[in-house]
């Protein structure tokens, strides 16, 4: 007996506290927040999707919240600063942050949806939400005006019209009504529109659907929970990771290049020189831009790697295997200047070349299996 | 009976195979028909490309008016690059034609700098006309011997799959109607007399007949290469190093080192030269895991890393994350002024922020002792001769190499149109636009329905 009142009164403690959490997470500034990095201009992730949708929320960003710092977000950065009176410097710090925090709201979970539907969306506030997001796939399709979109009536229309303006602002009056209800139903039937917000109200729901921020957890501002608190706090982190991170709209690529050139060449060095360490992939990589350069071969990624004898691989169609993703570093690796290769034009595999020509050119060095020459 | 039922099965298995055989080879005789005609057609396009680029040369020869010259050299540029794209498409990658292709090469290029110089105030030189002359004469050469090649081809029906053939069969000396033609040409193209392209034209050195150039200090062996990698690198050791020397198609000696990494369990593989010791490029062959420091912080190790190995004045001019690793570019600062041709790329993995990657060819190629230079136009004029549609965003003074291969100080203006950014480099002497660069955005992941 005694066993099960002190159970009671830990059970009653957990709620409480929990409580105390929901209540500190349902207020605007603690929402949801940036991790703690400095972001600069070039990086990719989830704090570059909320920056870009911050900044575009008050109006200072009109380009497309792809999770990509690129310039467009980062004169956007500039812009903010100078009119907050910061220093300009394009990277979005501490204070940056937390004057963003505090004049902008930021409903995660929608944008996030958003980008993994591939909707074509924006997210200026003052606006309802379900005008401006256009149907499912409608980003890769329709190269229209980010205004028109979201006047088709589908896609949702209906999830997002439980969602006001700027996210939660007007929901969080009757948000904890509701919890206040929890402790004689710990585990209840979640209604719809909590599904939509879990970050709002993460101990309602069960484990698996609750995707809290991680960083939240471990803010210090939250009463030290007792040892039993912890428990559910690990598996809930996991669906976060699972489902919410990684949502990407777009892709750092170097100047002059496209993605499909690098897959491409991703392609033509595994089916090359799948089996060689990775230097020698990047060298080969390198050969094909070293081509690319020289006046004695055609002038595109293209045109050098389907050159008629260029490449076996190419020749008996191993060009058309899966790349894997070292293939792909080693292509970047060569395009942002790295050449092991020593500024070869061609290589051979000693063992196997059948052209006597090949042997007259001057030899570098070699890498794995491959003589590299000018 | 039962033999005549064993025959007639036979018969009918011997009829099926047959039909099928047969089927096969339509089937490969219409590929290899398909090959043939495609090889045919870039070699028709070429000699067709090659008699415009004759007639045209000969023209712009002819030609007085300069309003007329430009169109015309222009019209050659053109036409050069279309018979390079049909070279590229001959099965010849493996036979040294190469001097034609350079030559190639060469036209376009003196074409296209008199094509957009601006001939009103600055007519070609005596030289340069002299130069067009030559052309013209060494671009009828070619034009006869391809015109040889081509009525052979026709005549004696030769087909580009035997060339195919033979250069991928290990006979030598390559005996093909077609390929001696091709040889012809090419040992006439080198033996043509160098033309002198006038001043302008820069000659053709690769990345590391700079580096040659400019490398300075004195030699180092093997053991000191090690030392000054570890200092590189800030190793305890190099326990277990292994070192290689360049071979002799590299303008410049370098050993080519791969320590191992015990923290990783990979191999670190550098080249450092052998004159002066300097480290040419690196990279960490480890696996890289899921991301866990940010840009930034990764961009303070870069900036250390650059620093304690004496890198002074270095500027972040770009950098960017791909997925776990992130890239920065710097380049040289000179009193404020960047010097973009000094500059370095350093990779970080944003798991453990350790460098991985460098490289310095650039760095090494070009930089030198400068002098500092003063502009002479002030931002404000240089300004004036923007875009009025730009909206600028940030300025600073550059040196960049401009088309002709020089070094020129230039303000240099980043700014909006709309919304795309746009990088414009203006002559802080002249005025001048020397190079406008739109800005690459972000590329969409293009989702394909799994």
């Amino acid at each position: 007996m005694e066993n099960s009142m002190t159970k009671a009164n830990k059970y009653l403690c957990v709620i409480i506290s929990m409580f105390i959490y929901v209540t500190l997470l349902s207020m605007p500034h603690t929402t949801v927040a940036f991790s703690d990095q400095v972001i600069q201009r070039g990086a990719t992730g989830d704090d570059v999707i909320e920056l870009q949708a911050r900044l575009q929320y008050i109006g200072f960003y009109r380009g497309e919240i792809d999770g990509v710092f690129g310039w467009g977000t980062y004169w956007a950065v500039r812009n903010y600063q100078s009119e907050f009176g910061m220093e300009v410097t394009g990277l979005a710090g501490e204070k940056t942050k937390a004057v963003l925090e505090k004049s902008t709201q930021y409903d995660k979970e929608w944008v996030h949806r958003m980008i993994r539907e591939g909707r074509k969306f924006t997210y200026y506030g003052g606006t309802p939400l379900e005008i401006q997001q256009g149907p499912k796939g409608s980003r890769d399709t329709s190269q229209g005006q980010a205004a028109k979109q979201g006047k088709s009536p589908e896609a949702g229309g209906e999830q997002a019209q439980k969602q006001p303006q700027g996210g939660e602002t007007q929901r969080q009056p009757e948000q904890p009504p509701e919890q206040q209800q929890q402790p004689e139903q710990q585990q209840p039937e979640q209604p719809p529109e909590q599904q939509q917000q879990p970050q709002q109200s993460p101990e309602q729901q069960q484990p698996e659907q609750a995707p809290p921020p991680a960083e939240q957890q471990a803010s210090p501002e939250q009463p030290e929970p007792e040892p039993e608190e912890e428990i559910p706090v690990p598996e809930e982190e996991e669906p976060e990771a699972t489902d919410d991170t990684g949502v990407q709209g777009a892709l750092n690529v170097p100047e002059g290049f496209t993605e499909n050139d690098i897959r491409i060449m991703a392609q033509a060095v595994y089916g090359e020189a799948r089996g060689e360490p990775y230097v020698g992939q990047v060298a080969i990589a390198a050969v094909i831009l070293n081509r690319l350069q020289s006046p004695t071969f055609p002038n595109t990624v293209s045109g050098v790697i389907f050159e008629p004898r260029a490449f076996t691989a190419v020749a008996d169609g191993q060009i058309w295997m899966e790349p894997n993703e070292t293939a792909r570093k080693a292509v970047l690796d060569a395009i942002n200047g790295q050449d092991p290769s020593g500024n070869a034009l061609y290589y051979f595999n000693p063992d196997t070349a059948t052209s006597g020509w090949i042997w007259t050119r001057p030899q570098i060095k070699r890498i794995g299996k491959h003589i590299f020459c000018k | 009976m039962v033999r005549s039922v064993i025959i007639g099965i036979l018969a009918v298995a011997l009829i099926g195979t047959g039909v099928w055989g047969y089927r096969e080879h339509q089937e490969k005789n219409a590929i290899l028909i398909n090959a043939e005609n495609n090889y045919q057609r870039a070699f028709h396009e070429l000699t067709y490309n090659i008699d415009l680029l004759h007639d045209e040369l000969g023209a712009s020869l002819a030609m007085n008016s300069k309003d007329r010259l430009s169109p015309s050299l222009a019209e050659v540029w053109r036409i050069t690059s279309a018979a390079q794209n049909d070279l590229g498409q001959l099965p010849l990658a493996l036979m040294p034609f190469s001097k034609t292709e350079e030559y190639l090469y060469k036209i376009g290029n003196f074409s296209y700098r008199n094509a957009i110089r601006d001939l009103d105030n600055d007519p070609l030189t005596e030289e340069e006309y002299d130069a067009l002359k030559q052309l013209y004469e060494q671009s009828g050469e070619i034009q006869a011997e391809l015109r040889k090649v081509q009525s052979m081809v026709l005549q004696d029906h030769l087909r580009w799959m035997d060339v195919e053939m033979t250069l991928a069969s290990e006979d030598e000396p390559l005996n093909n109607a077609i390929v001696n033609g091709f040889q012809i040409i090419d040992e006439k193209v080198g033996g043509f007399a160098e033309v002198s392209f006038g001043a302008e034209n820069a000659e053709l050195a690769t990345n590391d007949e700079q580096i040659a150039e400019n490398l300075k200090g004195k030699s180092i062996n093997e053991q000191e290469a090690l030392q000054k990698a570890k200092a590189f690198l800030d190793l305890k050791n190099t326990d277990g190093a292994t070192v290689t020397e360049s071979g002799e198609g590299l303008a410049y000696q370098a050993y080519s080192l791969s320590i191992p990494d015990e923290k990783h369990g990979t191999d670190i593989v550098m080249d450092i030269t052998k004159k002066g010791g300097h480290p040419v490029w690196m990279l960490n062959e480890r696996e890289i895991d899921v991301q866990k420091i940010s840009l930034n912080e990764a961009f303070e190790n870069a900036k250390a890393f650059l620093e304690r190995n004496n890198f002074e004045n270095m500027q972040l001019v770009d950098s960017k994350q791909y997925d776990n690793i992130g890239v920065f570019h710097f380049a040289g600062l000179l009193d404020n002024v960047r010097v973009y041709s000094d500059s370095v790329v350093v990779e970080v993995a944003l798991d453990q922020g350790d460098v991985i990657g460098y490289e310095g060819f650039a760095y090494l190629a070009n930089h030198e002792e400068r002098e500092q230079v003063k502009p002479k136009l002030s931002r404000k004029k240089a300004e004036e001769y923007l875009n009025p549609n730009l909206e600028v965003m940030e300025h600073h003074l550059a040196m960049i190499n401009n088309q002709l291969e020089e070094e020129v100080l230039c303000h240099e203006f980043y700014g909006v149109i709309n919304d795309d950014t746009f990088r414009i480099f203006i002559n802080a002497e002249n005025g001048a636009e020397e190079r406008v660069e739109k800005l690459a955005n972000a590329e969409p992941v293009y989702r394909n329905e799994e």
